[in-house]
């Protein structure tokens, strides 16, 4: 057993000291969440200061159009082609031109000129401004009162509730693009460590240490070592970057969502509110929220998620589902001289994995199709496709089943892993076939 | 001298070919004991399973009297012929990392590589990497790794194949120095010149069986032909019929009025015997014996043997 822990120290240090993996392991959580700040703060306002000159020739808009804190507007009378050659020297960053049919519609209605690019989110506050004024007032020219029409409008929001045996019921996450997501990552997770002890195993063939370490130790405990060494780098590496991931998702959270956390609380106290007194409510004095439903009710979704249950099931996932395609793996890289001849054998095994990726896919869809309960059951597929499915309830049995399954098969191909690996590391030179390694399983 | 080493009647068949046919041999202790045969005879499996890394089909492998099991592996060490190392990886790592695989303790591995890296002068190399190492530095490393367990048995597979004459002699010296300190030394080599120097006993390995062993004085004595090479001055014809019919000239030639003869003694006929004839009738200048180089019955035992398959072979069409 020591020789195992020398095997495995060796690999964890051999991989730990290559700067390529420490610099991976702490800028791959620093990119994800920059980039999700990145996109969630260029989908805000920007921030540019905006003096307009506004000349409206279609006698609509005079002084109904409002700035903000960052636009100021100003209305001429001035002709067009004088103000587009003075505008700027007059102190304006941009000259809005609105033609007097703007109503009819029709291209080239509006015109912004400038010499500095303006935002597309200031444009936005302008298009939408405009939209609302011509919208209102053609309603208004056919007698139809605007309020009525907002308030006509409603958003619907349908909350799955799931009927047990019992006939409880239960609130459901029915989180569909979290768990693909979590299934996703399992399927990265599994090729990514898969492929990193197929190196290591070719390598050392390649290097021809092999022969020297197998009359050490037997060439079982060296690919279990390896297998173990990769393991626990994999968990190193989960919590590095889990640590960090989570350190920077709630600073950015609590800089960005601090104001949507406490309104949630006001929304959600409100809706309890209701549920109690039914429409015995003042409705008018409740505070509205309606542009930032969708926002709730990701974030209603996320705190329904049981992110223990989640972890633990990941962790268990991946450990079984590694050990599984890893054994693959490693029998592979002992059978093959180089990269390039092991295409023929990878191929084969990335398609089960494949296949969980697409079914996985469709547990956003359709979480409780037959494929989807089949294919988180069958060890090739099941950790990514159970996990997939994991957030929007699964019965306890159907974990305990899927996971013992995936349990003997890891157990069986490892057995079966180590015939051929005990072989293949000491055959050099030709070109090894599928039937060839399965020759090598029935060497004594 | 106690037997450290018995192999009795090891068989290993591969899928399409009979690696080793119920071979048997015994290995003494404190003796340098050869492994000869032509490519793909079967050394390599041979030595595969004296090493665990491959199991026998039948047969049995006794170290030092008992079954070999996974506790000897540390009282043994093996240089492989295909042999390499960690590329990535310091020297000063790895052989403490194949030490400690081989059961020492890291104190002691780090005590003994300081040793080792003293008397094969390679201070200063303990930080580099693998990769920076020429491939003579590379070989003194994996020798140091074979050998740093203070193995009681020592396996090499061409231990001499890449290296220049300078280490090859060093590696020479160091294995008699292991003999010297109680070590038994089973090498396989191509090289008939250092079975000659180094081997107390070969076994010689021909398709998958074994066709000969024994001591190399002993073989080579017994392989011997009543000849001998005589160089003399004088004339020839006198030579010749002195001889008569007492013995056959495989061979002659004449440099500088001095005659080489090689000629084979028949009928039993002895040295002395045979120098009373000739000397009335000549200048006598050398006269020696030949004993066959273990190259020639290395290649004599081969060719005999694989003839004996062919003819087994046309037999059976």
């Amino acid at each position: 057993m020591s020789k195992i822990g020398l095997i495995i120290g060796r690999e964890l240090k051999s991989k730990l000291s290559n700067k390529t993996f420490i610099v991976m392991t702490i800028l791959a959580p620093l990119l994800i969440t920059g980039f999700v700040a990145f996109m969630v703060k260029m989908t805000q306002s920007e921030k540019t200061e905006q003096n307009v000159l506004v000349l409206d020739e279609s006698k609509l808009f005079r002084d109904k159009l409002s700035g903000n804190d960052y636009v100021s507007l100003t209305y001429s009378n001035q002709r067009l082609e004088e103000a587009v050659s003075q505008f700027y020297s007059k102190g304006f960053t941009c000259l809005l031109w609105i033609s007097p049919t703007i109503v009819e519609g029709g291209a080239g209605a509006t015109k912004l000129f400038y010499k500095k690019s303006p935002g597309f989110g200031f444009q936005t506050f302008l298009k939408d401004q405009m939209e609302k004024i011509i919208y209102e007032s053609k309603l208004e020219a056919n007698n139809i009162d605007p309020d009525i029409i907002l308030n006509s409008k409603q958003n619907v929001r349908i909350i799955l509730e799931k009927v047990n045996d019992k006939g409880d019921t239960q609130e459901q996450g029915g989180f569909g693009i979290f768990g693909f997501l979590s299934g996703a990552l399992m399927f990265v997770f599994i090729i990514m460590y898969g492929m990193m002890v197929f190196r290591s195993v070719m390598e050392e063939k390649t290097n021809r240490i092999v022969e020297v370490i197998v009359s050490s130790v037997k060439p079982f405990e060296l690919m279990l070592g390896k297998i173990l060494g990769v393991a626990l780098l994999g968990i190193i590496q989960f919590a590095i970057m889990g640590i960090i991931t989570f350190a920077l998702t709630t600073a950015l959270s609590s800089i960005f969502l601090k104001d949507a956390t406490s309104q949630l609380k006001v929304f959600q106290q409100q809706q309890e509110l209701v549920k109690k007194n039914g429409t015995n409510v003042d409705l008018s004095k409740l505070e509205k929220f309606d542009d930032k439903l969708e926002l709730f009710d990701l974030l209603q979704k996320i705190e329904k998620i049981n992110f223990v249950e989640v972890f633990i099931c990941f962790v268990l996932y991946f450990m079984f589902g590694y050990l599984f395609y890893s054994s693959i793996m490693a029998a592979i890289g002992s059978a093959v001289d180089s990269e390039a001849d092991s295409q023929q054998f990878i191929t084969p095994v990335m398609l089960p994995l494949m296949v969980g990726y697409f079914i996985a896919t469709k547990t956003i869809t359709d979480p409780d199709a037959a494929s989807v309960f089949w294919a988180s059951i069958i060890p090739f597929t099941s950790p990514i496709v159970m996990m997939s499915r994991i957030s929007n309830g699964v019965p306890f049995w159907e974990i305990a089943l899927s996971l013992s399954i995936l349990f003997a098969s890891f157990i069986l191909m490892t057995w079966l892993a180590s015939k051929i690996y005990r072989t293949g590391i000491l055959m050099y030179g030709k070109k090894t076939s599928w039937k060839e390694i399965g020759k090598w399983l029935f060497y004594k | 001298m106690t037997e450290i080493l018995r192999i009795h009647q090891v068989s290993k068949k591969y899928s399409s070919h009979l690696a080793l046919n119920e071979v048997s041999l015994s290995v003494n202790g404190q003796c340098i004991f050869g492994l000869l045969g032509p490519n793909g005879a079967g050394k390599t499996s041979l030595i595969r399973i004296i090493n665990q890394i491959t199991g026998p089909d039948s047969g049995e492998v006794f170290f030092k009297g008992e079954k070999i099991s996974q506790k000897h592996v540390e009282k043994i060490g093996y240089l492989p012929e295909e042999r390499g190392l960690y590329k990535k990886m310091s020297v000063g790592d790895q052989v403490l990392y194949l030490a400690q695989l081989k059961g020492l303790s890291r104190q002691e591995a780090r005590k003994r590589a300081a040793v080792w890296f003293e008397k094969f002068e390679m201070a200063g190399w303990w930080k580099k990497k693998i990769e920076e190492l020429s491939k003579g530095m590379q070989q003194k490393v994996q020798f140091i790794v074979t050998v740093i367990h203070e193995p009681e048995l020592l396996i090499l597979d061409e231990p001499f194949s890449g290296f220049d004459p300078i280490n090859a002699q060093l590696i020479k010296n160091e294995i008699l120095e292991l003999k010297k300190n109680g070590a038994t030394v089973i090498f396989s080599t191509h090289n008939m010149g250092s079975v000659e120097e180094l081997c107390d006993n070969i076994a010689l390995i021909n398709q998958a069986q074994k066709i000969l062993d024994g001591s190399v004085k002993e073989i080579r004595k017994t392989f011997k032909t009543n000849t001998y090479n005589i160089s003399f001055k004088g004339q020839a014809m006198g030579f010749v019929n002195a001889l008569w019919a007492g013995a056959e000239v495989l061979n002659k030639r004449t440099e500088d009025d001095i005659h080489y003869y090689t000629i084979k003694a028949l009928n039993n006929l002895q040295p002395n015997q045979l120098l009373q004839a000739v000397l009335p009738t000549c200048e006598l200048l050398s006269f020696n014996e030949v004993i066959p180089s273990m190259n020639d019955i290395f290649i004599q035992k081969v060719n005999e043997g694989n003839a004996n398959i062919q003819i087994n072979n046309n037999y059976t069409e």
